[in-house]
């Protein structure tokens, strides 16, 4: 059993899309789960529909949706305060030192974060280099496991089977609760991911099934 | 937000005239288009926090959808689609574009003091 999960993320919204499934799984055993959140998606584009943010306030909303997300999922959350869409142009060992000191206190037994490389957004890659690095640069006896997260369209095809395939089905309520805090963000990221014209319950349906699998690598520091 | 209203947005661009101010200007139509249509292109650019001095702004446009342009000494600021305002608390005056999503695609915002940085 795992001791405690750190799961690092760029945005408010990724934990929810993409490992929330996972992390309520391991909450219903009684572990801690601590979301380190990169930015504030203080850039995005989707302010509600109709707009309820604007570029100014949205930081300030998507913090209250994440805090209502991770009381949703019962984990603690850290925010590590860098720019929405900028973390590729900071320095890598700066955000990795940055990363450590977190996962030096936690001492977790896991780290969750995206697959360099195969994650699509600028943000998921540079944060998920980052996190990794941070693990590196620990002594190989103290390093948590790191499960990586590909999502761009051809990751199979690329990486091969993933090592973690989770089945989340029993999970897909609290999961869809979870994406649903998320009010500025959950329709727009939806709509994109669905073709128009199907009805409001085939649309459901294909979200449930789409995001009831949650896959990940686990990586390998000998590579 | 809400629609731009000419007449009250151009009132608003008269009191940031030849003094100094920051802008920000951004557009973007998002970081998943590419993921999502693959012959799109991820297009996108933005500027926080540049600090100019127009001698003229002014608001044109019609239908819903507004440009404006900033004279400056040495240059020119421009936007177009912009199609909802609002002024902040702290007196920012923000232009945006959004479409029928609600998604932003375009912004201008102008403010005497630095806009949020960190
Ligand atoms: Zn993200």
């Amino acid at each position: 059993m795992e001791k405690h999960v750190v799961v690092i993320y760029p945005h408010p919204d990724d934990e929810s899309f993409g490992a929330a499934g996972s992390i309520v799984q391991f909450r219903k055993q009684g572990i801690p789960v601590t979301y380190l959140c990169g930015t504030l998606g203080e850039m995005g584009r989707n302010m509600g529909n109709p707009p309820k943010a604007n570029r100014e306030s949205l930081a300030e909303i998507r913090k209250e949706e994440l805090l209502a997300a991770c009381n949703v999922l019962d984990i603690e959350v850290e925010m590590l305060g860098y720019w929405d869409k900028m973390i590729e142009f900071e320095d890598l060992t700066e955000v990795a030192l940055h990363i450590k000191g977190y996962l030096d206190n936690i001492e977790p037994s896991l780290v969750i974060t995206h697959y360099p490389g195969h994650a699509v957004h600028p943000d998921h890659n540079a944060l998920g280099k980052a996190a990794i690095e941070a693990v590196r640069m620990m002594d190989e006896g103290e390093r948590p496991v790191v499960w990586a997260q590909a999502i761009t369209r051809d990751y199979r095809e690329t990486l091969g089977e993933p090592d973690v395939i989770n089945d989340v089905s029993d999970e897909i309520d609290t999961k869809m609760k979870a994406i649903f805090s998320h009010t500025t963000q959950a329709k727009g990221v939806l709509s994109q991911f669905t073709q128009g014209g199907l009805s409001e319950e085939t649309i459901q349906t294909e979200i449930k099934k789409r995001f009831s699998t949650e896959e990940f690598y686990i990586w390998d520091f000998h590579m | 937000m809400k629609p731009i209203d000419i007449a009250d947005v151009q009132a608003y661009l008269d009191t940031f005239e030849n003094k100094p101010v920051y802008i920000h200007l951004e557009t973007t139509n998002g970081a998943y288009a590419h993921h999502v249509d693959e012959k799109a292109v991820n297009a996108g650019a933005f500027i926080r926090n540049a600090k100019v001095v127009f001698t003229r702004g002014k608001i044109t446009g019609d239908n819903g959808t507004f440009r404006v342009g900033l004279k400056l000494d040495s240059g020119w600021i421009y936007t177009e689609g912009l199609t909802d305002w609002t002024v902040t608390d702290a007196g920012e005056l923000l232009l945006a574009g959004h479409d029928q999503e609600g998604r932003l695609f375009v912004a201008l915002q102008i403010s005497e003091r630095p806009f949020r940085y960190e």
